[in-house]
């Protein structure tokens, strides 16, 4: 009515005080700024000085605070006092939890250490947790990586030193084509997002290759809407079209690939796939230079892609001739893959050109000089200006393995890694097979183990099996059913240890993994195999330890529960040991520390390992004079040397002339240099360092200096991988050890040295005609797994999750909205509300991943809907194959690596009459902690 | 009813790149965080643990699909909060004067001590970007984070709204409108930005960056030199490769 206007104080207080930390909303690990309001979380945002967001945050680390405080949070240690499933427990001090652990695992590390499974989940400590599990001396520790990308990670390090999001990211500045494989839109995060951002900023071009339209596939300009589990016969055929044009970049794959090192080629010899090596064991190429045998890596030699070598009646032909004998085969040619691949043949001729045109027509160049190590002076770094970046959609298959490794062979081919506007590596990758320790499994009782877990194996010899050919692993990683395990295999410890294959074992103590709900398969036989007893009423797996921070479905299924903190409560290093967080043009690691303290009777898990191993008297965890070695995982962090001068952190080390980055001995001040300095670490690459980096004697060296390896360590990519070749030479009947026979024809196929393609195994095992379609999930970007649900703001987001459905099948079925389907596997079946979509493969449904939720878990309501309408495909598959009549068990898992196969996953979809509730609907859990305030008003200033 | 002021020269408001927005909700609940610990009431939940989680938010982000005459679906985000209108119906509705638009920059505000939560305002936004808070009784909207934008408590670079600053894809732009030579006016220009619903007349000062034209690969014809084929098997190919390899630096032996 007046045009007073009131007055507004438009400079109100924003806080108190700014702490900084890093998220751990999801796996991305951005800086934050925690603004305090009288001793509590006010409010969270970017930290724009952090190397990995620069300010950015996405809605999981926004929302940070409702995690922080959510009701779901474990108040004390718990034992169980009901049945296992039930949720009954009570609760118990830390003293007398300690103290139970300490019973149960003494004996067994005293006796049979590999009694103990320990298994972390989506742990952000794995060095930590790791050198734990080989203090105590148990083969069996892994992470979540087999049932996550282990295929992306162990395809990228044998062909190439590393592969996408911890080792490497599209050279965003520069790139001016990217192509984006099957991302679940948060692998990495906000990296990826700021990537688009600038590429869309300055005009560059995106393709998306993804069965479903959503997120960075629906602001891709172009989308390619492939069949679900044939990307690499996709890019197989890329490969074909560009060979076959001599579209390839010889000078890159002459220098800095082993397509010129010569292959033994005679069948009758026991070296036969094998590299021609020297008296030193180096690998042979011929010398342009002299026309002579000369070793890979000789001073000034010039390998040459086409010349063979023929002595003593064998003939070695470069790797390169028998990639042109592969891949201009017409098995690979785009009409032959078209139908297969849901791709028009003239569409994948026209995408592969088009990487051509942009791969050596719009090469640019920077004026750095650098030096490679073979001696000879570069005076220029050209750039082949296409990138790419891939994730678990082309990895979860049961092809995986030989898919990634396929995408790694085209970015080669284009000489589009390491260079300007191509795929770029971040420190302390690139680092190739050969410089990562191997498995060990050797188990001495009450001893350490004899070195760490996991590794990659180069051959039959590195395999972790009893002399009798039995796994030495209770999940079987590192055995001829999955020779490369590089990650473990989290996915098959529940249903192994139950079957007592490949032996029985005493306490499964896990941590942060979700294994009796959304990150398992087969959710409903895992219930059984937690909760089943033997002839003499005892559980089948006898104990079971589990920490967490909140009510999760998994705590219900333990027997003592090791309450953790909440991430704004705990210390935590982003350490160069484990997942780094580093960018292509710095090196970089952070902390967490407790920026508010914990209101409820909670730890840090790290702190409780610290304390467990003391109780245990474990190497690295006693004094000599056998008192506690560290107090707390800060401790642990601040004074623990891997190596000398390298610690769990690689910033402010103690120099001669004060704190310094890389080496260093241990700065009892560290913590408060990393909090004083914004919670994180960054140090730049030198700038002629910055490229090329396995090549160039710039980084290598710099690389040394830092303390990512103790010696130069140049490597050559590895188009052809031998150690693949050896496995498949073994199931050949070459060499002493010798796979099982049910093995050798899967072996000869799969460990394949060139990458190939075979169908998802599932499809061999199926009708696919009566299941033709096929089924994924996809994470949301606004939720990490299992934990968005209990955040009173992400729910609001994404409370429940319809079946997405493709026209076609929407029409066949006449569905509408509103409507509900049975969809069902070979195995199982689910009843689910669907939705119409239109911009998705039409032989593919799918669904949000981990929005639904069992009744009582998470503090929620039991009518949540969530637990009513929200459903896991986890019900539809499997961990094993199904059974094909021969007695034995073949996991659902990729025959390389073990990667869980979840997209293999095929599917019949019919309409349902609309039922009350999802089905299958399990029964409530008691939770453990008590209900969330009906409503909520979160304003902590006055 | 409340008068608006007379035209402001500065227009503050967002433009918003639908080519860019990946529907991530970082946006969405960014403001949320901020406008629960600022300005006026908390934004509340309802059945915050429950069957019916409902809040109060500012900003939304919403996903149409959109199916072209020829060539595949389309799917696009389309974040959505008060656009600061220049005709802003929701002030002028306003029984007690506590909807207002600045004078001085043209954001549009509730002020909640004056609010008696009728919803009229809310009834005649076009746009949906009013949310009555069901906790406060108060009538809650985008303030374009005027306690951010010029507040001296915060560095200069963060004075920004909260959504703007947290945009990973930095698809959302903040400046003024009115000056026809800011960046956020010259992105307008040069991308076409467009007014929502402009046949309401409301003459919103935020403007939309529409998704540039997708699925427009050149077509193999133009593209076929590139994949000329040199070779119709490995042999053939290893003729080739020598040839080509003596053309390279250092080649020719």
């Amino acid at each position: 009515m007046s045009l007073d206007q009131p007055q507004l104080d438009t400079s109100p207080d924003v806080s108190d005080e700014v702490r900084k930390t890093t998220c751990y909303m999801c796996a991305c690990r951005c800086g934050i700024n925690v603004h305090m309001k009288d001793g509590k979380v006010a409010y969270i945002e970017g930290n724009k000085d952090h190397p990995v967001n620069q300010g950015v945050l996405c809605a999981k680390g926004s929302a940070g605070i409702m995690q922080h405080n959510a009701p779901s949070r474990l108040r004390a240690p718990l034992k169980r006092v009901g049945p296992r499933g039930s949720g009954e427990f009570e609760e118990i001090s830390w003293e007398e939890a300690l103290t139970m652990a300490t019973d149960l695992l003494g004996p067994i590390r005293e006796k049979h250490p590999e009694k103990l499974a320990f298994f972390t989940g989506r742990d952000q400590s794995q060095s930590f947790t790791g050198f734990w599990a080989q203090g105590f001396g148990t083969p069996n520790f892994a992470a979540h990586g087999g049932f996550c990308s282990v295929n992306m990670a162990a395809a990228g390090i044998y062909t190439m030193g590393g592969a996408f999001w911890e080792f490497g990211q599209p050279d965003w500045e520069r790139t001016k084509l990217f192509m984006l494989f099957g991302v679940a839109e948060d692998h990495d995060s906000n990296p990826i997002k700021m990537g688009i951002g600038k590429i869309k900023e300055r005009g560059a071009r995106m393709i998306g290759v993804n069965p479903i339209r959503t997120g960075y596939n629906a602001v891709a300009d172009d989308w390619v809407g492939i069949t679900p589990g044939t990307d690499g016969l996709f890019i197989l055929a890329m490969v074909h079209c560009l060979m076959k044009a001599g579209k390839v970049d010889l000078d890159y794959l002459a220098r800095f690939t082993n397509a010129s090192v010569l292959v033994n080629e005679d069948p009758k010899s026991d070296q036969f796939g094998l590299f021609l090596r020297d008296d030193d064991g180096q690998p042979q190429v011929i010398d342009r230079n002299t026309g002579q045998l000369a070793p890979w890596n000789g001073q000034d030699v010039e390998p040459d892609l086409a010349a063979t070598y023929r002595a003593k009646g064998i003939t070695h032909r470069p790797v390169f001739h028998q990639m042109a004998d592969r891949y201009l085969s017409d098995e690979y040619a785009p009409e032959a893959v078209a139908e297969r691949c849901g791709i028009p043949a003239q569409r994948i001729r026209a995408l592969a050109a088009d990487l051509a045109r942009v791969a050596f027509d719009e090469a640019i160049e920077l004026d750095r000089p650098w030096t490679d190590f073979r001696g000879k002076k570069h005076d220029k770094m050209v750039g082949r200006p296409v990138s790419f970046h891939a994730m678990r959609g082309i990895s979860a298959h049961s092809n995986g393995f030989q898919t990634c490794r396929a995408l790694h062979i085209l970015q080669i081919i284009l000489g589009s890694v390491e260079v300007p506007g191509g795929m770029r590596f971040k420190p302390p990758y690139p680092k190739p097979a050969t410089a990562h320790p191997k498995p060990h499994g050797k188990v001495t009782p009450g001893a350490a183990l004899d070195g760490p877990h996991l590794g990659y194996t180069h051959g039959p010899e590195d395999l972790l099996l009893e002399d009798d050919g039995t796994p030495k692993r209770i999940d079987k990683a590192y055995s001829w059913e999955n020779p490369m395990s590089a990650h473990g295999l989290m996915h098959m410890v529940i249903s192994n240890a139950h079957a007592g294959v490949p032996y029985k074992i005493d306490t499964l103590f896990m941590y942060m993994a979700n294994m009796s709900w959304n990150s398992s398969m087969n959710v409903g036989g895992v219930h059984k195999m937690l909760t089943d007893k033997d002839e003499d009423g005892n559980y089948v797996i006898p104990n079971i330890i589990y920490s967490d921070a909140y009510s999760s479905e998994m705590v219900a299924y333990a027997d003592l529960i090791l309450p953790d903190t909440t991430y704004l409560e705990r210390h935590d290093c982003i350490s160069l040991l484990d997942r780094p967080i580093c960018e292509a043009d710095g090196v970089a690691d952070a902390i967490r520390w407790p920026v508010v303290e914990p209101d409820r009777d909670v730890r840090g898990f790290q702190s409780v390992l610290c304390d467990l191993g003391a109780r245990l008297g474990m190497p690295g965890f006693v004094n000599e004079d056998g008192s506690q070695k560290y107090q707390d995982y800060a401790d642990y962090i601040t004074n623990h040397i891997r190596r000398p001068g390298v610690g769990p952190l690689a910033g402010f080390r103690k120099g001669e002339d004060g704190p310094q980055g890389g080496r260093g001995d241990v700065n009892p001040n560290q913590i408060q240099d990393y909090i004083d300095n914004g919670g994180f670490w960054l140090e730049h690459v030198p700038e002629n360092a910055a490229f090329y980096k396995p090549f160039s004697m710039d980084y290598q060296n710099w690389a040394v200096k830092m303390g990512f390896y103790d010696a130069v360590q140049p490597y050559i990519f590895q188009l052809y991988v031998e150690p693949l070749r050896k496995f498949q030479a073994a199931a050949e009947g070459i060499g002493e050890r010798q796979p099982p026979e049910h093995l050798r024809e899967r072996l000869k196929l799969t460990m394949d040295p060139l990458p190939i393609w075979y169908g998802p195994l599932e499809d061999d095992q199926v009708d696919l005609d009566e299941y033709p379609v096929h089924a994924l999930t996809q994470r949301p970007m606004a939720m990490y797994h299992s934990w968005g649900t209990q955040n009173a703001w992400l729910r609001q987001i994404h409370g429940h999750n319809p079946l997405y459905v493709p026209t076609k099948i929407w029409e066949a079925n006449g569905f509408e909205d509103g409507d509900w389907a049975k969809v069902s596997s070979t195995h199982g079946s689910i009843v689910v509300p669907v939705a119409h979509q239109a911009s998705l493969n039409a032989n593919t449904v799918w669904t949000w991943n981990a929005i639904g939720k069992r009744k009582g878990a998470w503090a929620l309501d039991e009518d949540a809907p969530e637990a009513t309408k929200g459903f896991l495909l986890n019900h539809l598959i499997h961990e094993l194959l199904p059974p094909k009549g021969d007695g034995l068990r073949w996991a659902n898992s990729d025959p390389v690596t073990g990667q869980a196969a979840w997209f293999d996953l095929r599917v019949k979809i019919e309409k349902s009459d609309v039922p009350n509730e999802a089905q299958p609907v399990m029964p409530a859990i008691k939770s453990p902690v008590p209900k969330g305030p009906s409503a909520l008003e979160w304003k902590v200033g006055k | 009813m409340t008068q608006l002021p007379p035209p402001s020269a500065k227009k503050l408001g967002l433009v918003i790149d639908l080519d860019t927005c990946v529907g991530c909700h970082a946006c969405v609940v960014s403001c949320k965080g901020w406008n629960t610990e600022n300005y006026g009431a908390p934004l509340s939940d309802q059945d915050a643990y429950g069957a019916n989680p409902s809040g109060t938010f500012l900003n939304r982000v919403h996903s149409y699909e959109v199916q072209p005459d020829q060539g595949e679906a389309q799917l696009i985000h389309f974040p959505k909060s008060c656009l600061h209108c220049e005709d802003a119906p929701c002030v002028t509705v306003c029984p007690t004067g506590a909807s207002y638009k600045r004078a001085e920059d043209g954001i549009v505000l509730v002020n909640e001590s004056d609010c008696i939560g009728c919803g009229l305002c809310a009834w005649a936004c076009p746009y949906g970007a009013r949310e009555l808070d069901a906790k406060e009784g108060v009538m809650k909207k985008c303030t374009l984070c005027v306690d951010r934008i010029y507040n001296e408590n915060l560095p200069e670079e963060d004075r920004q709204p909260a959504c703007v600053r947290t945009c990973p894809a930095g698809a959302r732009h903040f400046g003024d409108l009115g000056d026809v030579d800011s960046d956020v006016s010259k992105l307008v220009a040069d991308r076409g930005g467009f007014d929502l619903m402009p046949e309401q007349g409301t003459r919103p000062v935020n403007k939309y960056l529409p998704p540039r034209p997708k699925d427009e690969m050149p077509e193999f014809d133009v593209l076929a030199p590139y994949l000329e084929p040199i070779a119709s098997d490995g042999k053939g190919f290893v003729g080739w490769l020598d040839k080509a390899l003596s053309s390279l630096p250092g080649g020719a032996k």
